[in-house]
């Protein structure tokens, strides 16, 4: 067992565990964070991805003790409500099916994003293909990363409200 | 709040006003029996009692609730089953607030997903459900201003005496007893199509927030207070069993807890060894450390090349006839043109995106679930066997959690049984979850199946006789080794072929095998589909016609001379989606070398689905799908956006199975572990999916599953326009289209 502080969200986290436990199950099961999703367990899938130091990592293949104290970002920190710009351009072309892939699209979007703001059709499939979607909402991921590079002159105001009561931590 | 249950039937309505809190709450439940015997089948079609219930709660301040009475595995049944009731209401969709319903089948009836059956199961009574609360609220109006209701209407949450122009709210209108204008439901007035403010408007998901926050709640994602978590080694061959095994070295690694043997239930679980921990990574790392002794049972031998031989070997004979139109087979042997081809295509993995997974917490009275399912009702009642509680609500109390993707997979109860079962062992709450490989090995998979086929062409061009060999790993078989009708769900798209030919005969033969299988997405339309959408294909060609227009002159209504059967597709309907699809699909236009353009439609969950598909392949037998043209008529659209997703999200699924890879077994188990030797579809790979919706009035009709059956053949017709290569084994390979 090691004592590890991680730097999540801009937020410290001491824990103390097993310094080969992924951080996958860290943000999970020992912090609570379960926006990031665990999928296949062997980097496949992408279900897992947070960024870490503006990279997007798969967390699940990230062994707690080789991610002290560098900031990591999970979809609870992307914005404090769902007002970054690919929160926003996910709703307006309604990507989510089932939903279960979507944090970790969203943040290898946000990866690629703050590294190149206007990515062509070729950059998202470089940067979005370890991603997998079982429900096939590719084409929508796709327009809603353009989206959010460039978001419509005349901003539409996003007029939807939160009319789901239920199933959320 | 209190809520009045209504004991038996649709004849006992009952309305409540409670005064004893703030909240007035007008609620509408209809009861059907807590049944164990819930299946896709009988979700299919609406009974003409029908048994989904659903609620309305308006409050005084105004605002309105509306229950999802069923769960939500990304079709978007939590927008689009309460849009319908928010229609008869007449309230606006952006102040609403959707809740998801408790389980609980007394009240709620029937609420599983399955058999694309939410919105076809529940269309009437939503409708008449919201319509019955807006004849109530408009009596009780126009009795506190004493006029006639005929002279009311009722117009986003008020209600409006048209004479006068005086309106009045719903939330004034709750204050007061309504319970005396509870109408028949049956008759209750139903708003006219063309007066339809929220069906057919394109509707963002009301779950979306929570979806892209990481706060939405899957089942795996949910935590109990003083909860364990665990994982089950199960034996890899289908049937097998466990000899012994030990447990030091597991018990050995810090947080593993208990480690202990599980009962098999057949058909649903395996059995196996359960490692219960202090987190879920600790069980998967005392899983590891165990070492067990198996007994691979009596289906060691099976194999993919056994399971293949079976079906080389019964095609060669004639099956159970099913369907038997003229006579087929003298037709065909006296034929001068003779065409026959066979297909075959292999058993497929659902491979959720959520991997398996439930919260068990078994006590002494009752039984606690939290479970991402798609049959919430038939999972209390295997839970209630497996715990040894009765079967009712207040004993086994089940949270449904949002889901990370079903396909049919999230319909069996294996998981939750497991989880059961550990719970009650250790006598705490416990999270199991299954890892992706446990997933890919431990499936409930898509058929094998192989079609032999054969047809005749006459002299004129015209196909004059077809016959439909299906040969496939029975689904009910596998459940119930003894039944006498394996085939009651391996025929759907083959038994009812859409096209007018005089001769038609069908048939099945089931080789044997004791690999899991069940419903994956579209069921046996997904196999049929294909062979049947493919031969046709080769008729075209053999009869020297172009696909579409072949496909026209066979859905000739006025030429059919064979037996009635009311499965069969409407003719016009078909047709309909095959132009829409052609004309938006630049269908005869000219391509340049190496590309092509294949059509395909099938008729399935009372849906058409017409596809053009544009592919190319390069010269190293590299396939690229670059665009589908899609057709659909649903009948009534509700959501059109939700529609066009599942499309999408249909084409993907199918492309995946056709084009990526294949569940393979050997020794008896599956070969498969993870998305790197079972690959699917990725963001690169994705056509450019052009989805058109056909505008009607006709009953709203499934859509989860219909995309699927025509996406493989639409594009193996369109890589036979490009290379001349007929494509009759699925999955395609590179290699094959290679020696093109």
């Amino acid at each position: 067992m090691s004592s590890i502080t991680l730097n999540i969200n801009n937020k410290s986290y001491a824990v103390d565990l097993d310094a080969e436990t992924p951080l996958l199950w860290v943000l999970r099961d020992t912090i609570g964070l379960t926006g990031t999703k665990f999928g296949c367990g062997a980097g496949l899938c992408g279900a897992c991805t947070v960024v870490i130091d503006g990279t997007a990592t798969r967390s699940c293949q990230a062994p707690v003790s080789s991610v002290a104290g560098k900031p990591i970002m999970t979809i609870e920190g992307l914005s404090p409500d769902w007002s970054h710009p690919l929160q926003q351009a996910w709703i307006e072309e309604d990507v989510p099916q089932c939903g279960y892939c979507q944090s970790g699209q969203i943040m290898s979007a946000a990866a690629l994003l703050a590294k190149t703001s206007k990515p062509t059709d070729a950059d998202i499939d470089r940067a979005m293909g370890g991603n997998i979607c079982r429900c096939g909402t590719y084409q929508r991921i796709r327009r809603a990363i353009h989206r959010a590079a460039s978001p419509p002159s005349k901003s539409a105001e996003l007029v939807l409200i939160n009319q789901f009561r239920g199933g959320t931590k | 709040m209190k809520e009045i249950v209504p004991e038996n039937g649709i004849s006992r309505r009952s309305f409540l006003k409670t005064s004893s809190v703030s909240t007035a709450a007008l609620i509408i439940g209809i009861a059907s029996p807590w049944d164990l015997k819930a299946s896709i089948q009988q979700d299919r079609t609406p009974k003409s009692v029908n048994p989904f219930p659903a609620w309305i709660r308006i409050e005084e301040n105004g605002h309105v609730t509306l229950m999802a009475p069923r769960p939500d595995m990304g079709e978007g049944t939590l927008t689009s089953l309460p849009m319908i009731v928010a229609e008869e209401l007449e309230v606006e969709w952006s102040t609403v607030t959707v809740e998801p319903a408790p389980v609980n089948q007394s009240v709620y009836g029937k609420q599983s997903l399955g058999g694309s059956g939410s919105i076809t199961g529940s269309w009437q009574l939503l409708r008449q459900v919201g319509a019955s609360a807006r004849v109530m609220l408009i009596a009780g109006a126009a009795a506190q201003w004493n006029v006639d209701k005929d002279s009311c209407y009722a117009e986003k949450a008020n209600v409006i005496h048209r004479p006068t122009g005086r309106k009045i709210a719903y939330g004034e209108l709750i204050k007061k007893d309504l319970s005396s204008y509870v109408p028949l439901l049956a008759s209750v007035p139903l708003k006219k199509s063309e007066d339809f403010k929220i069906i057919g408007k394109p509707t963002h998901k009301v779950e979306l927030p929570a979806k892209v926050t990481g706060k939405a709640a899957f089942g795996i994602d949910v935590t109990v207070p003083g909860m364990l978590y665990a994982v089950v080694a199960r034996c890899p061959a289908f049937g097998g069993k466990l000899v012994t095994f030990d447990a030091t070295k597991a018990k050995a690694i810090p947080g593993v807890r208990e480690v202990f043997a599980i009962d098999p239930v057949p058909p649903h679980t395996v059995g196996g060894i359960a490692v219960v921990a202090d987190s879920t990574w600790q069980a998967i790392k005392g899983r590891e450390a165990l070492s067990i002794e198996w007994d691979s049972g009596p289906n060691g031998k099976d194999s993919s090349e056994s399971i293949h031989a079976q079906f080389v070997s019964l095609a060669q004979k004639e099956g159970k006839v099913l369907r038997n139109d003229g006579n087929a087979p003298s037709v065909i042997d006296s034929a001068a043109k003779k065409i026959e081809a066979t297909y075959e295509l292999p058993f497929q993995a659902h491979a959720t995106m959520e991997p398996l997974n439930c919260t068990a917490h078994v006590q002494p009275d009752k039984v606690e679930i939290w479970a991402a399912t798609q049959a919430p009702d038939y999972g209390a009642g295997q839970v209630a066997r497996i715990a040894g509680v009765p079967f009712n609500p207040q004993s086994i109390v089940f949270h449904p959690q949002l889901i990370g993707g079903g396909f049919g997979r999230r319909y069996q109860m294996d998981f939750v049984i497991e989880a059961t079962q550990v719970s009650k062992a250790v006598g705490k709450p416990v999270k199991l979850t299954w890892t992706r490989e446990d997933d890919m090995q431990h499936d409930f998979y898509r058929p094998a199946s192989y079609h032999h086929m054969s047809a005749s062409i006459d002299g004129s061009g015209r196909v004059n006789a077809w016959r439909h060999r299906v040969l496939s790993t029975s689904i009910r078989q596998y459940f119930n080794q003894s039944i006498p009708t394996p085939e009651a769900q391996e025929m759907d798209g083959a038994i009812n072929v859409p096209y007018t030919i005089d001769n038609i005969r069908v048939e099945y033969a089931c080789p044997q095998t004791g690999v899991p299988r069940a419903w994956w997405r579209s069921v046996a339309d997904s196999f049929n589909g294909f062979a049947v959408e493919s031969f046709i294909d080769e008729l075209a060609a053999a009869a020297g016609k172009d696909p579409l227009e072949f496909r026209f002159s066979l859905l000739d209504k006025s030429k059919f001379k064979g037996k009635k059967r009311d499965d069969i597709a409407d003719y016009d309907r078909l047709k309909n989606v095959l132009k829409l699809a052609a004309e938006k699909g630049n269908w005869g236009k000219q391509m340049p070398k190496g590309q092509g353009r294949g059509i395909a439609a099938h008729f399935s969950f009372d849906t058409y689905v017409a596809y053009v598909a544009e592919v190319t392949v390069s010269s190293n037998g590299n396939l690229k799908v670059d665009r589908v043209t899609a057709a659909v008529d649903c009948g009534q659209i509700v959501n059109p956006d939700g529609v066009k997703a599942m499309v999408e999200g249909a084409i993907v699924y199918g492309l995946s199975a056709a084009s990526k890879d294949k569940i393979t077994i050997a020794e008896g188990r599956v070969q498969q572990n993870n998305f790197d030797d079972y690959r699917v579809l990725r963001i690169n790979e994705m056509p450019v999916v052009d989805v058109n919706l056909v505008a009607s009035t006709e009953n709203p009709t499934g859509m989860g599953e219909p995309g699927v059956p025509p996406i493989a053949p639409a594009v193996t017709n369109a890589i036979f326009a490009a290379t001349g290569k007929r494509i009759r084994t699925l999955p395609i390979t590179s290699q094959y289209l290679k020696s093109a």
